[in-house]
């Protein structure tokens, strides 16, 4: 074989890239700035020299700084990675092998992601069965079990649901008609109507900054329990924390998704998109669906199933 | 095989003192290379650790750890608890930074694009944040050893499984570290996540023409498998470690009874990655320690589909037993029975493995060189730590013996003389390929033997220290077992004499330069990574190598 052998096959051979090792710097200082703002790294110092300075500047419960660069860092890289993925593909690296792989990837990232979100059911479901019997410190012996009267007894005690039929049934109303919207702008896009898909994809975009909004604003706000309350332990704050953690990590799952498809808009009025290729689009298209199924299951079982049992 | 050795000098290889090539990488073979020093120093420092466990248990009291110069000398305290904390880094960093990174990130990435025939891996880039995020989370892990942890006192001692309530209460480690180690696994479990997806990509998607899934060498299914148990149990985890960070930080009661929380929810949801991730600790290895057997045995592998879907099924069966390890919590007779039964299902699919190794030495025209010699040490010690976990598994004799020496001697039986074993053995059959060099064959087989001498007689004495009923995780122990104690750690010093042989080998590899050709393995080495020159050419398979479905595997 000669000494420059021609390459002969399709896949993408990725030039070297900052990307990731700037990317690990910033999860770094972020990390430590996130544990400096919830507990301080270390005491504060009365060293009046330089340490001191710098200790309880950056270093002591509260302070900020470290994690907001780490954060920007993070984002800033994310977003470099991103632009150099489009360029590739913009001069042709993603041959229809290597669109394959990104397939996978987009599939097996949600896989994990189904696995983040079973562990907050696990949580939800664990303890709307058993809070009682532990916060009445019996031993809970399977033998007997009715799970139907434990779950009765759940949301715990002063704790008000919201009205499912309420806003959460228009937010799930609005992410369904998100999910039409979001296919109706791959379907015009494949017929190579680009005017339609760009109608699509801006009302799906308008769809999830409306959930963000009534989530976050509306219903949040007046919520008849707690996230978390140091002060009174009790088993009410079961249920809004395992309500805040499970919607919460969806909402923000709903920002990402949006902020994605957002991107796509922007590529597909610059043209980048074709009936043909698309891939990013269709990404962005699974991964809303699999919020769009996530919420689902929280709406039937964090919303309406704790509300039926409140009303008898 | 179509693919020719490809003659290295000619390659456009920068020089390995261009930082950017290591730092900015997208090639597999540097990654893989990174994530092998990586796990090397990880190796010395947990390593360290434990010699300085071992030290202290030599004799009952508390002798050295006043010493450690962090501790406080006139605390009685303070040295305990500095302890808890060496035995919990021990454990984290051995299974996070030097097992995980050694097999998956370093042979891993080495072997399975060469062994598929493919140019690199699907997504090199991912690749590079897989490594990188590593000396980002062992950053964190170590920096949580030197701040405010119990107390004053520094470092988390609760235990790598960080059980709530001493991971969660303020009154047991209300410091940063725990903080700091939480947010360290997050890291670490985001590096695997990425791992895993570019694993199994790769392998779905690049497999060179003809080389079917039911062809593919059996490192690369033992890697697919461990994998999918990446990709699947670390987000739980993740889960977990949150509700952790929540409970600490934001007055959260998930894991706190008088909250209505549960302390064992942790257990359980802990555990449910805990237990694949002991596969994932040993899966590859079993993969290697099939392509060792078969080439030193000029056969190919016994029963290789069987093989195969043993490793497939050994991860499956994975995610259902993991209350095995919860069974003195008190979670009732049927669900015990049922967790008995499903962990000791997994002696089947094991057992295929061991006895299909056996029945590939058999009749085999069999060379014990070095990795031959590892490979054998570790079906030997394995099956014994095998043993061991059936007797385990049995919840009325793990209630007595929970918590106690019989365990770590198990849990090191399958994992440092398993999985170290395995390291060793996949290090010393792919060594000369990696490197272009043959190492001192003496050197290599000295280190086995102090090593193999060694580890027994650390961990074989343990069992019977279990038995007496001494408790794992105490600085101190009864007068009655100084005798078995003092043996183990008269063998911690002989394995570390190994590890010294193993530096040996290491210097003489690369200040001798002997050497080594394309082949050095003579005719069962038949995997495609044999087909190209010793260092591979930067970029190998330009030309896709074409499988013929009388390969062997």
């Amino acid at each position: 074989m000669a000494a420059h052998a021609e390459v002969k096959h399709d896949y993408h051979l990725v030039d070297p890239s900052p990307w990731p090792f700037v990317a690990s710097c910033f999860v770094f200082l972020m990390a430590v700035g996130g544990v400096v703002a919830m507990r301080g790294v270390l005491p504060a110092s009365e060293d009046p020299g330089f340490w001191g300075h710098i200790v309880n500047t950056v270093l002591v419960k509260g302070k900020l700084p470290l994690f907001i660069i780490g954060a920007a860092g993070v984002v800033m890289s994310a977003a470099g990675w991103w632009l150099d993925v489009i360029k590739e593909s913009r001069k042709g690296d993603h041959t229809p092998v290597v669109d394959i792989g990104l397939r996978y990837g987009m599939i097996l990232f949600i896989a994990s992601e189904v696995m983040f979100f079973a562990a907050w059911f696990w949580v939800f479901f664990e303890l709307s069965i058993f809070h009682d019997v532990r916060a009445n410190w019996v031993v809970p012996l399977w033998e007997g079990t009715d799970t139907a009267a434990r779950w009765a007894n759940w949301p715990p005690p002063n704790v008000e649901t919201f009205d499912p039929f309420h806003l959460p049934l228009m937010n799930t109303l609005i992410l369904l008609l998100s999910g039409t919207t979001v296919t109706w702008a791959h379907h015009a896009l494949q017929q190579g109507d680009r005017r339609s898909a760009m109608w699509g994809l801006l009302i799906t975009v308008l769809l999830g900054c409306a959930f963000t909004y009534v989530q976050f604003v509306l219903e949040y706000p007046h919520a008849g329990f707690k996230f978390g309350n140091n002060d009174e332990i009790s088993t009410a704050n079961l249920y809004g924390a395992s309500f805040f953690m499970a919607t919460g990590f969806h909402g923000v799952h709903v920002i990402i998704g949006t902020i994605f498809l957002a991107v796509c808009l922007i590529r597909l009025m610059a043209g980048q998109f074709t009936p043909k290729k698309h891939f990013g689009l269709e990404a962005a298209a699974w991964y809303w669906h699999f919020v769009d199924v996530v919420w689902l299951f929280l709406f039937t079982f964090v919303y309406v199933l704790p509300y039926l049992t409140m009303q008898e | 095989m179509a693919a020719d050795t490809v003659d290295a000098a000619h390659d456009h290889r920068p020089s390995i003192w261009d930082w950017k090539r290591w730092l900015y990488s997208t090639n597999h073979k540097d990654i893989g290379t990174m994530y092998i020093v990586f796990a090397i120093i990880a190796g010395v420092i947990g390593g360290a650790m434990s010699g300085v466990i071992r030290w202290e248990l030599a004799e009952p009291g508390i002798q050295i750890l006043h010493g450690l110069p962090w501790v406080d000398q006139t605390d009685p305290d303070a040295a305990k608890h500095a302890y808890n904390v060496l035995v919990t880094m021990h454990g984290l960093i051995m299974i996070f930074f030097m097992v995980m990174p050694a097999m998956i990130g370093g042979f891993g990435n080495w072997f399975v694009p060469l062994m598929i025939g493919a140019p690199d891996m699907a997504f090199p880039r991912m690749n590079n944040i897989s490594f990188w995020l590593l000396p980002a989370s062992f950053g964190l892990a170590l920096i949580s050893m030197f701040v405010p942890g119990n107390g004053t006192y520094p470092g988390f001692g609760g235990g790598w499984t960080l059980y709530p309530p001493l991971s969660t209460s303020d009154l047991h480690h209300g410091g940063a570290s725990m903080d700091l180690l939480i947010l360290s696994l997050h890291i670490a479990g985001a590096s695997s996540i990425l791992g895993a997806i570019n694993f199994i990509t790769t392998i779905f998607n690049m497999r060179a023409p003809g080389m079917t899934l039911h062809r593919m060498p059996l490192f690369v299914w033992s890697i697919l498998v461990t994998v999918f148990l990446l990709l699947l149990a670390l987000p739980v985890l993740a889960g977990a470690l949150t509700m952790l960070l929540t409970d600490r930080n934001f007055g959260t009661q998930f894991f706190n009874p008088a909250g209505g929380g549960d302390p064992v929810m942790y257990q359980h949801l802990f555990w449910f990655f805990g237990h694949p991730e002991v596969y994932i600790l040993i899966l590859p290895g079993f993969g290697m320690i099939s392509q060792i057997v078969s080439t030193f045995s000029r056969k190919p592998v016994f029963g290789y589909l069987g093989m195969a879907y043993a490793m497939v099924s050994i991860g499956f069966i994975g995610f259902i037993v993991w209350a095995h390890h919860m069974y003195t919590v008190g979670m009732g007779f049927d669900l015990e029975a049922y967790f008995i039964a499903a962990t000791m299902i997994i002696a089947v699919p094991t057992g295929i493995k061991i006895f299909s190794w056996i029945a590939t030495m058999w009749g085999g025209s069999m060379t014990f060189a070095v990795p031959m010699q590892w490979a054998l040490g570790f079906i030997f010690l394995f099956t014994i730590g095998g043993v061991t976990g059936v007797v385990l598994a049995n919840s009325g004799i793990d209630t007595a013996m929970h918590d106690t020496y019989y365990v770590v001697a198990h849990f090191h039986y399958v994992l440092s003389m398993g999985a170290v074993f395995t390291i060793f053995a996949g290090f010393y059959y792919w060594i000369p390929k990696m490197s272009g060099y043959r190492y001192n064959s003496f050197l290599g087989t000295l280190h086995f033997w102090v090593t193999f001498i060694g580890v027994n007689l650390i961990f074989f004495p343990q069992h019977f220290l279990g038995l007496q009923g001494m408790p794992r995780r105490h600085v101190d122990y009864a007068e009655g077992l100084a005798y078995w104690n003092h043996i183990s750690t008269l063998g911690y010093w002989i394995a570390a004499v190994g590890v010294g042989i193993f530096m040996l080998v290491l210097i003489d590899l690369f200040a001798v330069k002997r050497r080594a050709g394309a082949n050095p393995w003579g005719e069962g080495a038949t995997t495609l990574e044999w087909t190209l020159s010793s260092p591979p050419p930067f970029h190998q398979f330009a030309e896709l190598p074409v499988i013929k479905p009388d390969a062997h595997h």
